[in-house]
């Protein structure tokens, strides 16, 4: 009898880990003892980070997307019909046309996705770049932006947590390089009593922001907008007058986890070194879908996944599951349009960022052109 | 609430937030108390000094219920209850 293992989610830890594990069971697959199944709810993937960029103009569309077909190797099935319930207790993938996947090993890598419906008012009043649309409109905004009052505001949880202070460092600079910046009152508000939640990348922002003129307001949550008045007012009792309100919203996991009952908000309960849903001996999380308290980040997802495709081959191979997770992120920063710096962490270790340099802002553009190696398993 | 008592309490949902320096400790219960419903005791496990002031500060600003830490060798248990819809 062969085995199967099933993906849901072709996104970074999914296509990383479908690529990794069919290279890593060659033999198992050729001889038909394994199959892999990823199942995806659209034809293209996405590179995410590529946003930012586009938010100025520096990428295009085209530049962030591959057919998920290309990335994957060819042994690998692949379902494009999004997966509409996960039965955890029959071992079912249940897919939107019907079919019913039974699997062996299941891995559910479905992401999270910004939820501004979670703040009253947001989404008419608010603008975001971590969607497509969102993010042209924005760009659109921004164009025409003459000046005036600027408010970022970040929801909880978010991916990429040092998104929030790349784009305040990039628009700094392209407001400066419009010739305009001196009509900006830019104000970062944050939810927490610093800059951010690395005390070293928080540190790192209360020494470079007034050297910028960037005003902040910490301990800052949104609670509502009025999209008529223009205004923003945090849980704490603040409201922020906004000419361009510009946010994180608050993410939530996908819709297929919340309504499978396996996590509130679409994350799931999660063992920090395993990476197996609580409870199961057959569930693995990667990625944005676990309710883990560290960085939803690519990186994350991406060092979970070689955890998780050695822990599949040996538990498939041997029964045995060794493998742990050591909580690994790594993160660029951009801290303008033309220097970047860098964080590295783990469950033992805090960060400590580098300074910026144009070297290492090079090196991020140069990952940017280069992301596709990392789903395809190469890089 | 004296430390004998939180001894004693059921939290709803624990956050074991040691070893994770981002998004870190408070924003992890902010996002918890958010979600929860009224009623809901979180307990938090911070390995950061900091949080034992910074809770009980943020919850004082949002006017959610602060019931107490306890310290423990290294880290703190850090016990909130929401008391109305935020
Ligand atoms: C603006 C921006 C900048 C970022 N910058 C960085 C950065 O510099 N560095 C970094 O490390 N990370 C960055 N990230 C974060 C990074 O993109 C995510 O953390 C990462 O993509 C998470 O990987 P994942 O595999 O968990 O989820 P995703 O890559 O989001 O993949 C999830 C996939 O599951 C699919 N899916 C959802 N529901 C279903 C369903 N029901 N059936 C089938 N498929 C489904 C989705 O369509 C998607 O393809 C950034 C994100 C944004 C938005």
């Amino acid at each position: 009898m062969s085995k199967r293992v099933v993906i849901v989610g072709g996104g970074v830890g999914g296509t990383i880990i479908a690529n990794l594990l069919a290279k890593k069971m060659r033999q198992e697959l050729k001889k038909g003892e394994l199959v892999i199944d990823v199942v995806s709810d659209k034809p293209e993937h996405f590179y995410q980070p590529g946003l930012l960029y586009m938010l100025f103009g520096l990428k295009h569309h085209d530049e962030l997307v591959r057919d998920e077909r290309n990335l994957l190797d060819p042994m690998v099935e692949l379902h494009l019909h999004p997966a509409v319930k996960i039965d955890k207790d029959k071992n079912e993938v249940h897919l939107k046309n019907g079919v019913v996947i039974k699997y062996d090993i299941v891995v559910l890598a479905t992401g999270s996705r910004p939820a501004p419906e979670m703040i009253p008012g947001l989404r008419e009043g608010g603008h975001w770049f971590y969607e497509v649309d969102a993010c042209l409109k924005l760009r659109h905004e921004l164009m025409t932006f003459k000046g005036g009052k600027i408010v970022l505001a970040i929801g909880l949880p978010h991916k990429c947590p040092v998104a929030p202070l790349e784009v305040t460092y990039m628009l700094d600079d392209w407001f400066k390089q419009r010739g305009i910046r001196d009509k900006v009152e830019y104000t970062y508000t944050y939810p927490i009593g610093r800059l951010h939640g690395l005390e070293p990348v928080a540190h790192f922002a209360a020494k470079t922001f007034p050297k910028h003129g960037i005003l902040t307001e910490t301990l800052f949550n949104m609670k509502e907008v009025d999209a008529n008045k223009r205004t923003i007012t945090s849980l704490e009792g603040v409201t922020l007058k906004y000419d361009l309100l510009l946010t994180i919203p608050p993410h939530k996991g996908a819709q297929v986890i919340e309504d499978s009952g396996l996590g509130q908000n679409g994350f799931i309960p999660t063992d920090k070194f395993t990476l197996k849903m609580e409870g199961t001996t057959n569930v693995y999380v990667v990625g944005d879908t676990t309710n883990l308290p560290i960085s939803k980040a690519g990186s994350t997802a991406h060092f979970e996944s070689d955890i998780i495709v050695e822990n599949i081959a040996s538990e498939l191979r041997e029964g045995l599951t060794p493998f742990r997770y050591d909580g690994k992120v790594f993160c660029f920063i951009e801290t303008s349009l033309s220097k970047a710096t860098y964080i590295m962490f783990d469950y033992n270790t805090p960060p400590n960022p580098v300074a910026p340099s144009a070297l290492i802002h090079w090196f991020k553009l140069t990952y940017n052109k280069v992301y596709w190696l990392t789903p395809m398993g190469v890089l | 609430m004296a430390d004998v008592n939180l001894k004693d309490v059921k939290p709803t949902i624990t956050v074991d937030a040691r070893g994770t320096y981002c998004p870190g400790p408070l924003m992890e219960l902010i996002k918890e108390m958010r979600q929860q419903p009224v009623g809901s005791i979180i307990e938090l496990i911070s390995g950061d000094a900091g949080s034992a002031k910074d809770v009980p500060e943020w919850l004082n600003k949002v006017h959610q219920e602060f019931m107490g830490v306890i310290e423990e060798t290294g880290y703190w248990r850090i016990f909130s209850k929401k008391i109305k819809e935020m």
